[in-house]
């Protein structure tokens, strides 16, 4: 396990939450950990928790006990507000791009940010439109124009806008064409290449296998098991035990 | 035959002139106040009862500033200001702490708001009305009939400032702060944009506008503390049949409204005359519960 | 429910129920009058409760189900000589049950806050018709009558006095009490209870929520308007102050100063609100609403299930 082998401070840190929504006791104490720049897969069957874990990492839902740590600091109880500005993004399940905004505001609404120079911010927007060359073609279109696949893209793009440190991406591949799954590949790795930390949330287990350096295994609302990606892909016992049908 | 010329000469033509410009000067008036009613209620779901008593304090502020000041335009602006100032001061203390809580509390609150607000100008001014003399005076020709100019320039501005508000939304940065928080509050907050501050903005400007009626209404009528009342109503009435959350229909339902007002007035009191907006309502509610200007159901 | 806590309940009710009889025999006259108007705003802020409280239905229109009970019993009262208590009570009823009907049909197609809306619009339109037709209903001056007397046509006939008034307000009131509660904790109040806590549920459990909701409001609309009623027979006039849909919004807060879901906390939030007014009026006139209104506010915020809202498990059983 390399990324503990560092003396440095993970970038994102889970210790021990639970998490109710209302009276459904959905985590158990759940703990990971995030790298700088790492690629983390987290898998597990519906509704273990993992989508429950990147919204209490995001701040979006407070957890009744443990702690969220982000570059060493904690991060439990702040809005997710303040968490978008220094540095995690969100990319959630269902998309939820904002269909009444064009593409552009959609990217603005994280592009517009204190401390950001015009140029930075030109900067950004013909990075991503030089990855995502449909959504260049669109960006004057409203969002719930778009096809699934665009929005996925859109979602993800978006992310970038907030040059995060981690991107919280929530089953990115579901319900999209294979020729788009491919796509979705190459984001991750492009990401990865630039630094951006990735905590990956898939149902699709070879894609998250591929571009991991590391996963999770959860179950029934805790952590069963982790190990470097290259060791869970020849471990077929596993797979099949907290993964298969 | 007779009776058809009969009937087209009874047609009382200058009345419907004059009530077709007066129900779009209220309808206009209307629409400035139901429109922050709505932007409130889309962005945070508020039902805001005490949007009465802020155009009225709106007006009572005009009063006081215009009689220090004697500039009119002074008092529109600051009591505009003053109000939104309040508005925000309201909503920080009394209704974020009601946020996640049942709907139906911060409808209780605004009310409760709403009387605390009233008995207040009641014990501050009086119940004696006060009355503010209109900035420009005089009247046009319209046809063959007189109308006062100071009635199209309220029309006038608040046009404008819906029109100004309008293209906020739609290409200021706040403006899409604004629509991508009333779209979807949580992504909204993923993305970094402070929700909590942008309610209590929206609410602010939901007062501001609210106030700006008040004063541009306060020549036309005596300000009082119960003036809030009737138009509060109207607006959650013009705010349902225009579809909530929906600017364009409101403004649409606010002229529409006034306008069938106006011309019921010709036949009967203007205490009855409430009740065709009455109707309205209750047919939009049978037939087109989302809004009568909506085009497709939600 | 454990047998001790059945006990309890019923010592507790018959101490207060003892009082409220006694109460007219010791005290001055004006607190008399009073107490037997905290009764009636009581019976309003009850009957609004069932569906405030126990369907989850929050209604703004209570105003014009108590003003048609209270001009229905004026009309009786006017039309029918002599005039006799019991056609007063059956036209106030008859009234506001016509009210309550028109009511019910939207209560079905409208949710929460719609609802809400529109029930406080319908208020105001009674308002206006009753304020407007003034041949029929003495417009803003409203109708002025005789109190009739307490009695039975052929047997006997006594004319009220301010005690036997009271007691047979108490025991109207007492009734309607025990009326609504025995309908509270029938499977009937249930189902009320299961539409609040989750109506989308309860609909697919297979229960026809419509016919519940409009029986509710049917039910409200009735006691209501009872109190109505009362209040015109009390006071002997009918004004059309009374279906102003401040009067709702009173109500509403009755509920929720007294906790709504317990029946009785409405009946503590009337007489809590008004003792508040009596007490303010002394020292600010009649901006007493200034200090009242502050008092609700931080109640719904810091205290939102009201003074007896932590009885509500144990008076619901």
């Amino acid at each position: 396990m390399t990324a503990s082998a560092t003396a440095k401070v993970p970038l994102v840190e889970v210790e021990d939450i639970h998490t109710f929504y209302g009276k459904s006791h959905i985590l158990h104490g759940v703990s990971l950990q995030v790298g700088r720049g790492e690629v983390v897969g987290l898998l597990g069957r519906n509704g273990v928790g993992k989508s429950t874990t990147l919204k209490t990492i995001m701040g979006l839902v407070n957890p009744s006990r443990g702690r969220v740590r982000f570059e060493g600091s904690a991060t439990t109880g702040l809005p997710a507000h303040r968490l978008a500005r220094i540095g995690i993004a969100y990319v959630p399940e269902d998309r939820r791009i904002f269909r009444l905004l064009t593409v552009m505001e959609n990217l603005r609404t994280g592009l517009d940010r204190r401390g950001v120079s015009e140029a930075r911010k030109q900067e950004l927007l013909d990075k991503v439109f030089a990855y995502f060359p449909r959504l260049a073609e669109r960006r004057n279109q409203a969002g719930g124009t778009l096809s699934g696949g665009e929005q996925q893209m859109l979602a993800i793009a978006r992310a970038m806008m907030l040059e995060p440190k981690i991107i919280l991406l929530d089953e990115p591949t579901e319900g999209l064409m294979p020729r788009m799954v491919s796509q979705i590949r190459e984001i991750i790795e492009v990401l990865h290449r630039e630094g951006v930390a990735i905590l990956l949330v898939e149902q699709n287990v070879p894609l998250t296998l591929e571009t991991s350096q590391r996963v999770y295994i959860m179950e029934k609302g805790v952590v069963r098991h982790q190990c470097a990606a290259s060791e869970l892909r020849v471990n077929d016992a596993v797979i099949h035990q907290y993964l298969g049908v | 035959m007779e009776v058809i010329s009969d009937f087209f000469q009874a047609i009382p033509y200058d009345q419907i002139l004059i009530q077709t410009l007066n129900g779009i000067v209220t309808g206009m008036i209307l629409a400035l106040i139901a429109s922050g009613l709505t932007l409130i209620f889309g962005i945070m779901d508020v039902v805001n009862f005490a949007h009465g008593e802020l155009f009225m304090l709106g007006a009572y502020i005009g009063v006081v500033v215009l009689a220090t000041s004697g500039s009119f335009w002074l008092a529109l602006v600051l009591a505009t200001l003053v109000v939104a100032i309040i508005g925000a001061a309201l909503q920080i203390t009394t209704l974020r702490p009601l946020i996640g809580r049942d709907p139906l509390t911060t409808i209780l609150a605004t009310f409760g708001l709403s009387l605390v607000l009233q008995n207040y100008a009641l014990w501050q001014f009086g119940p004696v009305a006060r009355k503010i003399q209109e900035p420009i005076t005089g009247q046009f020709t319209l046809f063959y009939l007189e109308y006062p100019w100071y009635r199209v320039l309220i029309a006038g501005l608040s046009a404008a400032i819906i029109g100004a508000f309008w293209l906020f939304l739609k290409y200021g940065t706040y403006g899409i702060w604004i629509r991508a928080t009333t779209q979807d509050r949580v992504m909204a907050q993923a993305m970094g944009i402070p929700v909590p501050w942008v309610h209590t903005a929206a609410f602010a400007i939901g007062a501001g506008m609210a106030a700006a009626s008040g004063v541009l209404f306060a020549p036309l009528v005596g300000v009082n503390h119960s003036m809030g009342i009737d138009w509060v109503l109207k607006a959650f009435i013009v705010v349902v049949v225009g579809g909530m959350g929906n600017l364009g229909g409101s403004i649409a339902a606010s002229i529409f409204i006034s306008l069938l007002e106006a011309y019921a007035s010709i036949w009967v009191s203007p205490a009855q005359a409430v009740i065709v907006s009455f109707v309205v309502l209750i047919l939009t509610l049978l037939f087109r519960p989302t809004g009568l200007f909506v085009p497709t159901p939600k | 429910m454990s047998k001790r806590s059945t006990t309890i309940y019923w010592i507790g009710f018959s101490l207060i129920l003892a009082l409220l009889i006694v109460a007219p025999l010791v005290l001055p006259e004006f607190w008399r009058r009073f107490l037997t108007e905290i009764l009636i705003w009581g019976l309003l802020a009850m009957s609004s409760d069932i569906l405030i409280g126990y369907t989850g239905m929050v209604s703004f229109g209570h105003s014009a189900f108590f003003g048609l009970g209270m001009y229905g019993a004026a009309a009786a009262l006017l039309m029918v000589k002599p005039p006799n208590l019991w056609l007063a009570i059956v036209y106030g009823l008859v009234g506001s049950a016509g009210i309550a009907l028109f009511v019910a049909y939207f209560s079905t197609r409208l949710r929460d806050i719609y609802f809400a809306i529109t029930t406080l619009i319908f208020s105001q339109i009674f308002y206006v018709i009753i304020f407007t037709w003034t041949d029929v209903t003495g417009g803003e001056n409203g109708l002025t009558f005789s109190r009739p007397a307490l009695g039975i046509p052929g047997l006997f006939s006594v004319p009220f006095s301010s005690e036997t008034l009271h007691w047979f307000v108490l025991a109207v009131v007492t009734t309607s009490y025990l009326i609504l509660r025995r309908i509270t904790q029938s499977p009937f109040g249930m189902v009320l209870q299961s539409i609040r806590e989750n109506e989308g549920r309860t609909r697919a459990i297979g229960y026809a929520i419509e016919r519940y909701k409009i029986v509710a409001v049917m039910l409200s609309g009735l006691f209501a308007g009872l109190a109505g009623v009362l209040y015109a027979i009390q006071n002997r006039f009918a004004a059309p102050d009374f279906v102003y849909f401040l009067v709702s919004g009173e109500t509403v807060i009755f509920n929720v100063m007294g906790g709504i879901g317990t029946l009785v906390g409405p009946i503590v939030g009337a007489a809590f609100f008004l003792l508040l007014r009596e007490a303010f009026s002394r020292f600010f006139t009649e901006y007493y609403l200034i200090p009242v209104g502050v008092i609700f506010i931080a109640m719904i915020i810091f205290m939102p299930q009201g003074l007896l809202g932590f009885m509500r498990r144990w008076l619901n059983q």
